[in-house]
């Protein structure tokens, strides 16, 4: 047994971290997220250039062919530095594409998408809460190509990206090009600048349906994002507790520093039990993806309930650590406090998903 | 990431079940206890049992490899074979003996405790001195060659039963706090010794009080030197530590609760038909999966000899966390039912996954606290592991006293 990450994915988990360490430094992220562009072109393309765009994708189409768990270790690295970057719901599209798609589809369409040519993202959320492929209500076109209308909410990156993919009813699945006729974006305020959001309407946009697109690919694509929400959802909890730790050693009251009062300690350390733990939560979800199919299902929902509401908890305990500064714009921790609002909804909430984690244990 | 065992192990796995079929369950129906023994005696033959342990002192003797320890365990398990009797004598003394102890003490009880010939208790804690074990004042003096013991233990699990205690007996009185005990083994079986059962919120009596009137013990019966028993005793603890918070339990013991959850009755439905119980036990379940999963990081870590960092300091906080949860969803499961007196047989679910007796499951309620208390509370394991784990400042208070 070997359950730990190989020494390349440890490699490419220091290389992205250092990368953004360099190029996204704390005050370059607090100007993003105060600016109104919402994510950093120079960033990304940098990310793109190491072959985030497209790791999980075959070869032929420029991808990497690398596993989920690769894909995983990288979301983990962004959530630990809220990196504003259209990582999630480029990842997400492509997978639906390299899935649900004949293969003229995928190799007309994967290759632009794996250079970071063109940006993709999933728009998959309608009007409440409704997240699940089975719940999906626009009408698929009978053919591969037709028209569809409806609205969906919570598009990550909706106002950058140059492709949808769109949730259809029955799980079928459509891309959709942002400058078809009847494509309407609008920007969406959300709390996690970091990750901004738009809600597309389609009004007879003319779309694409992925030929192979059923409630299974589409689920697949559902699990892969669970699963790197919950990646995302431990980085950033992690750094939460940190930034924590550190402030405790620094902050002085009292006449000696805050680290030295049990009650904090105690705080902190329930803070470390609550998370270290699911590190290993989550490593098992992605890897069951790809290898231990008959858990895969369960395991996804659950690490994704499961991290996202340690993350919250972090995150309010990692403010009020803080004491006054942790409550301002201007300190730190409200970046990842929002980062953790916004992954426990993106896909469904953890109620959703432990529901289904019930139904689907059979109980 | 590779969760397979790999060829080796599998075929050893093949000679572990075969070794099995071969001897478990024992054919003939002789006594259970005489058949168990012999069992023990040959599978530690056949390397599977004491394998950390040399030959000489009765043990296996094999190179520690934890993950043919995790076949032995799963196929045994399978099987419902005894492993090694659990208990305080094989998990903390032998270990410590092992490293600490003279080699005739290793001759004299190694074999006889793994054996189950002699049973021990863990003599440290005083009505004064808990968490703060350093402070304890039970006193040994040498008189003519031998340790003259006066003072007073309690919670002092199974001493009633136990033919030897493993002490922590203060003999250099000018010394320091940690610089004055000593690690003394004591024979139970003397005048002088009073041993009176304390009753547990449970009902039953694990636990009791331990009183010294002049006990006494040879010279040479001190593990380490003398003033040097508190740095035995954190061997022992390291010991304690690695055998608790296994993940094997709490995956049983959750098993459990969901048996429950499909045989009582909410509002004439199956509990687990009831939507807060359903999520209640898939939100425990994420904490479950994360222990189950970091028990593969840890012996992964374990393996190539490196440090799984912070989170070996969880274990027993993590399970006492959890112990909890499964208690309160329980009662939450039981409703009505929760006025029921606990029936004293322990922790459910260990061996027999059972959930259809109400008084087990109080009693689970009840014990949960008692693993939250014992071995170090959750309060000084959360000490350790923002001083220790976080480089956090020591405690103003302790600092004071040490
Ligand atoms: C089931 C069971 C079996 C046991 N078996 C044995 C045995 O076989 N042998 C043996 O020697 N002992 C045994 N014990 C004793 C056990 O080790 C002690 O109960 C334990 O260490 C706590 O000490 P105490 O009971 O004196 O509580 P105290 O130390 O008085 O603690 C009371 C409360 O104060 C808190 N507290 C104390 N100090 C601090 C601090 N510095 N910071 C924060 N909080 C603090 C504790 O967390 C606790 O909540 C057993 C206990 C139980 C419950």
């Amino acid at each position: 047994m070997d359950f730990d990450l190989s020494e390349e994915q440890q490699l490419l988990q220091e290389t992205v971290g250092q990368f953004i360490e360099n190029e996204c430094p704390m005050a370059r992220l607090r100007e993003l997220f105060d600016d109104d562009s919402g994510y950093d072109p120079v960033l990304w393309k940098g990310l793109v250039e190491m072959g985030l765009a497209g790791i999980h994708l075959p070869a032929d189409f420029g991808g990497s062919e690398l596993e989920i768990l690769d894909l995983a270790v990288v979301a983990e690295t962004l959530g630990e530095h809220a990196a504003p970057v259209p990582f999630l719901g480029h990842a997400l599209a492509t997978e639906s594409i390299n899935r649900a798609g004949n293969d003229e589809q995928r190799a007309r369409m994967l290759p632009s998408l794996a250079s970071g040519e063109h940006l993709a993202s999933v728009a998959f959320a309608e009007d409440g809460g409704v997240w699940l492929p089975e719940q999906w209500t626009l009408a698929a076109p009978s053919g591969t190509t037709g028209a569809i209308s409806g609205t969906k909410e919570i598009v990550e990156f909706g106002e950058q990206a140059d492709y949808f993919v769109v949730g259809l009813a029955g799980g079928r699945m459509a891309v959709v090009d942002r400058n078809a006729a009847g494509v309407e974006i609008q920007r969406y305020e959300g709390a996690d600048r970091t990750r901004r959001l738009a809600i597309v309407t389609f009004e007879n946009a003319e779309c694409e349906v992925l030929e192979n697109s059923d409630l299974e690919t589409a689920g697949r694509v559902r699990d892969v994002g669970l699963v790197l929400i919950a990646a995302d959802a431990f980085g950033g909890a992690r750094k939460l507790v940190d930034m924590s730790v550190e402030y405790a050693k620094s902050r002085e009251q009292f006449g000696v520093t805050i680290g030295h009062f049990q009650a904090l300690k105690h705080q902190l350390a329930d803070m470390a039990i609550d998370i270290e733990p699911a590190r290993a939560l989550y490593w098992f979800a992605a890897h069951a993806l790809d290898h231990v199919p008959d858990e895969a299902v369960r395991t996804a929902a659950i690490a994704k309930s499961h991290l996202c509401d340690r993350y919250s908890r972090i995150a309010r305990d990692a403010t009020e650590a803080h004491g006054g500064i942790g409550y301002t714009w201007e300190g730190d921790t409200q970046i990842w406090f929002k980062r953790a609002m916004q992954n426990r909804v993106f896909l469904g909430t953890p109620r959703l998903h432990r529901d289904r984690a019930a139904d689907l244990a059979g109980w | 990431m590779d969760l397979s065992y790999g060829e080796e192990l599998e075929s050893f796995r093949k000679e572990v079940q075969a070794f099995l079929a071969d001897n478990w369950p024992p054919k003939d129906d002789g006594n259970r206890d005489d058949q168990t023994r012999a069992f023990r005696r040959k599978a530690t033959e056949a390397g599977y049992l004491n394998r950390h342990i040399p030959k000489q002192y009765g043990g296996a003797e094999q190179p520690p490899d934890s993950m043919k320890g995790a076949v032995i365990s799963e196929e045994f398990t399978k099987a419902r074979a005894p492993m090694e009797p659990r208990g305080i004598g094989t998990m903390m003394l032998v270990p410590t003996l092992l490293e600490r102890g003279e080699d005739w003490m290793k001759e004299k009880w190694v074999q006889a405790t793994i054996e189950g010939d002699v049973t021990w208790c863990q003599g440290y804690s005083e009505p004064g001195s808990g968490s703060d074990l350093a402070s304890l004042k039970t006193k040994g003096e040498l008189v003519d060659g031998e340790w003259v013991i006066n003072g007073q233990k309690i919670w002092t699990s199974s001493a009633m039963e136990a033919d030897f205690m493993f002490c922590l007996v203060r003999t250099e009185p000018d010394a320091a706090k940690h610089a004055g005990i000593s690690y003394l083994l004591i024979d139970m079986k003397q005048p002088g010794i009073d041993v009176r059962p304390l009753k547990q919120m449970t009902g039953s009596s694990e636990f009791n009080e331990v009183f010294f009137n002049d006990v006494k013990t040879p010279e040479d019966w001190i593990v380490g030197n003398r003033g040097e028993g508190w740095l035995v005793s954190r061997t022992t603890l390291k010991h304690e530590r690695n055998g608790i918070g296994a993940a094997g339990q709490v995956v049983n013991l959750f098993n459990g609760l969901v048996k429950l959850a499909k045989e009582k009755k909410i509002d004439g439905k199956p509990a687990i038909e009831d939507a807060s119980i359903r999520r209640g036990l898939a939100e425990l379940e994420g904490y479950v999966k994360s222990h189950q999963y970091s028990g593969f990081l840890q012996m992964t870590k374990d393996l190539k000899g490196e440090s799984a960092g912070v989170i070996q300091l969880m274990n027993k906080v993590n399970s006492t966390n959890m112990g909890n949860m499964v208690a309160k969803l329980a009662m939450e499961i039981l409703g009505d039912d929760g006025v029921a007196a606990p029936d004293g047989r322990g922790i459910v679910g260990l061996a027999s996954g059972a959930g259809d007796v109400d008084g087990l499951w109080t009693s689970q309620y009840m014990s949960s606290l008692g693993v939250a208390i014992a071995g170090g509370t959750a309060n000084i394991q959360k000490n350790v592991i923002a001083e220790r784990g976080f480089g956090l400042p020591r405690d103003a208070a302790a600092q004071r006293s040490k």
